[in-house]
């Protein structure tokens, strides 16, 4: 075809675009975690030092642990609740389409605001007790899996309700037939089918766990000191909140980068092998 | 129906209504305490406001002037419209053409998009800024260029997945009857791809309304967008006026909610759609 000529009018606007924000600033960022710098023109290189002042940086070793911890519950809670919430909403009842209108709302609202939102209420249900949020870490991490539950509940919930709406109703009623309670048809049936949209919500509430920010830094700022911070705020303050620390800050974010990279390529490989199957 | 079917009928209702009740009620509490006196939020946050603490407008009126809420309203309408309208219409002639001219180099450019999706921002924080700074583009118009090139990852893989479901004989028809490919491209091709541009222009809307770190690292000292005005407002070490954040947070929910009722149908399925295919 002819479309050689045509690179610079399809391409050139987004390759350059492209190259300015993602990447120069990836490659830039993976030379610099080796070095010692303040504004980036003054690099010295300094090998693994930073890794090595990353790994034994107490902030970063809690925020590792806080965000694992933090994942792990949310991906759990919001997932059991909204697979719960998707199959009483697929059952057929009047004012289902209300109901999901309402559950998927919060999804739309911005981190900032939604931790915003969700210190009032935290500080006024604490205020009972004579405490507020920034008391005790415990505060902190339980606040921001409510919040985390509150705003991605409706959108698991949504891609449920699409998974389960693609099951053929004759293999429910089959199994009905054949005598099969309803816990039996859930674990032979729906969950069975609906894998693919397990896996999907799986894997999005991983990541967004993982990489939450705005959330944390509104609802908490890491306070009571930096115990409630999550990676993503502990890489923020390292950079912006210490001088000197530059290169660190930098080697925080590439293992940062490692972490969420390997969990993407599990999701990928294991969609790869599901889609095999099928 | 059957008595076991009105009651498990009875349970779901009592479910999803208490499920409803807790989902909206955040956003209520927030909206009751915006119209009470700002020394009477943080001690009493579940009481309507009642004579001795109603403020009416007062909290609206003092947000407002101190944050700036309406240019923010502007900066955030300005950017998030012409960076989305930018990410749409760029993004989709770049995944026709590396679709369906396939080189070497049109091919390591696909997986260099797929590869950004994974990056996460805090990887590219600071050389990005850096980047940005030395380029001159810290300014709103500069802001919509790197949305473009950060946000181009998704947006380019999305658009390659239906690209390559469109028949080419249609191209080649268009081509044959004398069209060159931006005429083809813009006549035949992209009316085709209308749906999936929607959902890739909500996804983008939803990221760069919401987006905070981003603009306040690049333009926030100068200009603040609708996130960077609410976090302003937590300011340094000072308190916070508790009335003016309870009214800039209604009103930034406000447009959100406008949008979302409005445009309901394709948010829904354009979410549930991006989160298939991301």
């Amino acid at each position: 075809m002819r479309l050689k000529k045509y690179f610079p009018i399809f391409v050139m606007p987004t390759l350059i675009a492209f190259i300015i924000a993602f990447v120069v600033p990836f490659l830039l960022g993976l030379v610099l975690s080796f070095t010692e710098f303040t504004t980036v023109l003054d690099a010295q290189w300094v090998g693994i030092q930073n890794y090595a002042r990353a790994f034994s940086n107490n902030d970063f070793k809690n925020a590792l642990w806080f965000t694992v911890k933090f994942t792990v519950v949310s991906v759990l809670t919001v997932n059991i609740i909204a697979f719960l919430l998707a199959s009483i909403l697929t059952k057929g009842l009047k004012g289902t389409n209300g109901f999901r209108t309402i559950f998927f709302m919060p999804n739309l609202i911005g981190g900032i605001v939604l931790g915003y939102i969700w210190q009032l209420i935290l500080n006024g249900i604490l205020h009972y007790f004579g405490v507020t949020i920034t008391y005790d870490p415990k505060y902190g991490f339980w606040g921001l899996v409510v919040l985390m539950n509150w705003q991605l509940i409706g959108y698991m919930m949504v891609i449920y309700i699409a998974g389960m709406q693609n099951i053929p109703t004759d293999l429910l009623d089959a199994s009905k037939v054949d005598g099969a309670g309803k816990f039996q048809t859930l674990k032979n049936v729906t969950i069975p089918l609906v894998m693919p949209s397990i896996t999907i919500c799986m894997f999005l509430t991983i990541t967004n766990s993982f990489k939450l920010f705005d959330q944390n830094l509104a609802l908490t700022a890491g306070a009571p000191s930096k115990r409630t911070a999550m990676l993503a705020l502990d890489i923020y303050n390292t950079f912006y909140g210490k001088a000197g620390w530059e290169g660190v800050g930098q080697a925080k974010a590439v293992i940062f980068f490692i972490i969420v990279a390997v969990i993407a390529f599990m999701q990928l490989s294991y969609t790869r092998k599901k889609e095999v199957e099928q | 129906m059957s008595k076991r079917g009105i009651i498990s009928k009875f349970f779901s209702y009592l479910f999803l209504i208490i499920a409803a009740v807790v989902f909206l009620s955040p956003i209520f509490i927030v909206l009751m305490n915006s119209f009470k006196s700002k020394f009477h939020i943080s001690d009493s946050p579940f009481t309507l406001p009642d004579e001795k603490t109603f403020e009416g407008f007062r909290n609206y009126t003092q947000g407002v002037a101190k944050t700036g809420f309406f240019s923010a309203f502007g900066w955030s309408l300005f950017i998030t419209v012409f960076s989305v309208a930018a990410i749409v219409f760029f993004t989709s002639m770049t995944a026709w053409y590396i679709t369906r001219r396939k080189t070497k180099f049109t091919q390591i450019l696909y997986y260099a998009f797929v590869f950004s999706m994974i990056v996460p921002f805090q990887m590219v924080m600071f050389t990005l800024t850096k980047t940005a700074n030395i380029l001159s583009l810290d300014n709103p118009v500069g802001l919509i260029i790197i949305y473009l090139g950060f946000g181009a990852g998704l947006s380019v893989f999305m658009f390659s997945g239906f690209v390559k479901s469109i028949p080419i004989e249609i191209e080649e028809a268009a081509m044959i009857d004398g069209c060159n490919p931006v005429q083809t491209y813009f006549r035949i091709v992209f009316p085709i791809l209308k749906p999936t541009a929607i959902t890739v222009a909500i996804l983008n809307a939803m990221w760069v309304w919401n987006d905070y770190l981003l603009p306040y690292l690049l333009i926030g000292s100068e200009y603040k967008t609708i996130p960077i005005a609410v976090q302003y407002l937590k300011g340094g070490y000072g308190s916070v006026d508790m009335g003016a954040m309870m009214a800039m947070l209604v009103l930034a929910i406000v447009p959100i909610v406008i949008f979302y009722l409005t445009s309901q149908k394709y948010i829904i399925k354009g979410v549930a759609a991006g989160a298939v295919k991301g």
